[in-house]
């Protein structure tokens, strides 16, 4: 571990003082082996404490920090910055609107959400003990349950940002993950929701969503699969 | 204008404070009854910290092996070094196999056996495969799947709020007040009952896994409200916390089989516990680790030795601890299927905190008299379930039992009283708190920050001594005083993460010292606590819990909170 002089270029907005975002340049020192998060710790506690951002858990789980590091949509905490260099540029994540610097409004992004009825939905009678489910059922909807809600697919998605009414990757992930759990009983409805044009259909299979996952979730498959369960569904 | 007509003025049954596993578990079920629950919480509710839990939940469902509720009880008792109260075992053991069925039929995925049911395994200081497990992301899914609940029973939640003061008069909660951080600006929340499931408070460690919203905001609410904390003193240490990141490698890699080892290459836990080596608990792997890394047998000397999981196999590390295999390459670029993981002791989990009874009614003293609408559940509080030391995955099982144990009593209280009456100006003391740090000083927050947890590590860790905790003291009370003169960069009212780490730190600075005299006072070694200069457990003198509070700026200290034990429980003493 060596100390290592950097510049990072920030996209500042600050809502008190900036008409619009601009972009601040830091020249500063840290170690080899920070991540991102280090560097934006850095800056907040010892340079400039009015730089905002997001961040909790520094173990790639909580979702908080999801920004853009040189265009891609990187988790924060998670991301180190010889990936980069010497020099970057952290800027907010696309397709929300700026509450301050990096921190983004998703209340947008959790409504979204709420449309698809996100909850597993039991019409039978509840067993004494648990649904058998094999593990091979268990593998259907396995991956799609690791989605932490960070939202950088919704971000990197180019059909989301000119349509704020399409559902986007996260939302549709989220029904695959209840259609496909062999213990819902809702199924028809949340196919009924997402068989609309700003539900599957707006998906035009780009595969920035699953590039931008950074918990590497075949979203584009799962939302594929998902188009074909409408289909079926409504022959 | 009066109070109840300022626009920022919530009037609402059932206020819960923090949206981990206990809070949302407890928001359900007040708002499966048709009450109104609005959970308060400094970050998204999926942000929240149960989600960091990776290894699993316990309950002696039996799906892999004999188990019973005895065992469980058993186990948990000898875990807490016998300073658990055991009619809360006892309780927790007979609601523990409804609360991971009713999880599983809210959705989560847990992973299953062969035969579709709910597959479980070992676990340190557990007897028997116990762990209900979902890969090793158990509480991401948890807290996942009681936020979609939440939703679909319309749980009101406010984001982004950072509670600054609790609404107390006549031993009575009448509700808090509370920051908006997304545009500044003070609530107040009337409530007929109030939960503080504001989780631990290990960010005052360096070392440690916690995330950084995990600044014991409750705890120090509890204690700035002229009321007690419990057993404060017992903090436990993770034994594989990633090297240098202190963030939790989970306890599943040795359930699965992983090793310990030192510079040679030994599997020391043969030396501190023979028979169940690596699945000891926490405290004996963390105490061993630490005594390895202390004589010289760290890895070239260093602070640290190997998690090695090489023996496991492409296959088994992939499917069974897919993130531990991650979080290693991320952070430490190191390949866990072909290279060991560098591991160090970090500060993990809080046994102390808000004292409570069975019904999870916050008491002000020992004799159990309590604070009428007050409630605490998970990490933040202190039943005391897991006395000097927590075993895996009773955490979560905790949180969410606990959780909606406290939602029913709430659901009762709110049904049987009325809205209280809140006190005069109830935003005076948040006010002040904001206008001070506004108004600021010269000293920077961080630096003060940085120095409280690097002296936490360096004092307060795996092992205690007198001196050490002396200088500890003397270094909280010089970083109180020099709070008093710190501000804040931001001025600003929307998003300002400035000043809620300077509020924050009051909070560290505060409880910290009800740690450091918890733990002087406590002339004994058990669970998590050690002395070095008193290494034994001390019955006669010990087998109590600490109650503190904060009289005229002094820690005051009580010990006629006896434990509760029964019969066929008493102490022995405790071998792995």
């Amino acid at each position: 571990m060596a100390k290592i002089d950097i510049h990072v270029n920030i996209l500042r907005y600050q809502p008190d003082s900036d008409e619009k975002p601009h972009w601040q340049e830091f020249a500063i020192s840290v170690d080899d082996d920070s991540t991102i998060l280090d560097v934006l710790n850095e800056i907040h506690w010892k340079h400039d404490g009015t730089l905002a951002y997001r961040r909790s858990c520094r173990s790639s789980i909580c979702g908080s920090c999801a920004m853009k590091v040189n265009g891609r949509n990187v988790l924060a905490c998670e991301t180190p910055i010889h990936r980069f260099g010497r020099k970057f540029k952290i800027e907010p994540l696309s397709g929300f609107q700026i509450i301050k610097d990096l921190v983004v409004d998703l209340d947008p992004f959790f409504e979204k959400l709420k449309r698809i009825k996100p909850f597993l939905i039991v019409d039978k009678p509840l067993p004494d003990k648990e649904f058998v489910q094999t593990p091979e059922q268990l593998e259907q909807i396995g991956e799609s349950t690791l989605c932490i809600l960070c939202a950088a697919c919704s971000a990197a998605c180019p059909s989301s940002w000119p349509n704020s009414e399409y559902l986007g990757p996260a939302a549709l992930l989220k029904a695959y993950r209840f259609v496909f759990d062999s213990r819902d009983d809702c199924a028809d409805d949340r196919l009924e929701i997402v068989n609309d044009k700003n539900g599957v259909w707006r998906c035009h299979t780009i595969f920035n969503c699953m590039e931008a996952c950074p918990k590497k979730i075949k979203i584009t498959e799962y939302l594929s699969r998902l188009k074909l369960k409408v289909v079926e569904n409504s022959l | 204008m009066k109070i109840e007509e300022a626009r920022n003025y919530h009037q609402i049954d059932a206020v819960i404070v923090g949206a981990g596993l206990a809070g949302l578990r407890a928001a359900l079920q007040v708002a499966k009854s048709g009450l109104t629950a609005a959970v308060i919480t400094k970050v998204y509710p999926t942000r929240s910290h149960s989600g960091g839990a990776q290894g699993g939940i316990a309950a002696a469902l039996a799906n892999v092996s004999e188990d019973s509720l005895e065992a469980h009880m058993f186990d948990t008792i000898k875990g807490s070094d016998y300073l658990a109260d055991q009619d809360v075992v006892e309780r927790f053991v007979n609601e523990a196999l409804k609360t991971v069925y009713e999880f599983e039929h809210m959705g989560v995925p847990f992973s299953r056996t062969k035969d579709g049911r709910i597959n479980q395994r070992p676990f340190g200081g557990h007897s028997q495969p116990r762990a209900c497990f979902a890969q090793d992301i158990t509480g991401h899914v948890l807290l996942h799947t009681l936020f979609e609940q939440c939703l679909r029973h319309n749980v009101l939640f406010f984001n982004e709020f950072q509670v600054l003061s609790l609404q107390i008069k006549d031993d009575v909660c009448r509700g808090l007040v509370a920051w908006d951080i997304r545009t500044g600006g003070l609530h107040i929340f009337q409530a007929k009952a109030v939960l503080l499931a504001t989780g631990g408070y290990g960010r005052a460690w360096k070392v440690t896994s916690n995330a950084h919203a995990n600044t014991g905001d409750g705890v120090a609410l509890v204690l700035e409200a002229g009321l007690p904390l419990e057993d404060m003193e017992f903090v436990q240490f993770h034994p594989t916390g990633l090297y240098k990141h202190g963030i939790l490698l989970s306890e599943a890699a040795r359930g699965e089989g992983a090793y310990i080892v030192n510079d040679k290459g030994e599997r020391f836990m043969k030396t501190y516990a023979a028979a169940k080596m690596e699945l000891a608990p926490r405290d004996v792997v963390s105490r061993a680790e630490q005594t390895e890394i202390n004589e010289g047998r760290g890895i070239q000397g260093q602070d640290y030795v190997y998690l090695d999981l090489r023996h496991l196999g492409k296959e088994k590390i992939l499917s069974r601890l897919p993130q531990i295999h991650d979080l290693a390459l991320n952070y430490l670029k190191v390949d866990a299927i072909t290279d060991p993981v560098p591991i160090q002791p970090t500060a993990h989990y809080s046994m102390g905190g808000i004292p409570a009874n069975l019904n999870t009614e916050v008491i002000k003293n020992a004799a159990g008299q309590v604070v009428k609408g007050l409630y605490t559940a998970g990490e933040a509080s202190c039943l005391s379930l897991h006395g000097a030391n927590r075993l895996g995955t009773n955490s979560l099982q905790d949180a969410a039992t606990f959780g909606r144990i406290a939602g029913s009593h709430m659901t009762d209280y709110c049904r049987k009283n009325a809205f209280a009456d809140l006190p005069a100006k109830p935003l005076e003391a948040a006010q002040a708190k904001i206008d001070r740090l506004f108004a600021g000083g010269k000293e920077r927050h961080a630096d003060i920050r940085e120095e409280l947890q690097v002296n936490m590590t360096r004092n307060m860790g795996v092992f205690r001594n007198q001196d050490g905790m002396l200088k500890m003291l003397a270094v909280i009370k010089e970083l109180q005083d020099r709070y008093q003169q710190a501000g804040v960069d931001d001025k600003g009212l929307a998003f300002n993460l400035d000043l809620i780490e300077a509020l924050e730190l009051e909070n560290l600075l505060s409880f910290s010292e009800v740690i450091v005299e918890g733990a002087l006072a406590r002339k004994e070694s058990r669970g998590a606590h050690f002395r070095s200069d008193f290494p034994k457990r001390d019955d006669g003198n010990w087998l109590k819990h600490t109650l503190a509070w904060r009289r005229d700026g002094k820690i005051v200290m009580d010990y006629s909170k006896a434990v509760v034990i029964y019969p066929q429980y008493q102490p022995q003493e405790r071998k792995y």
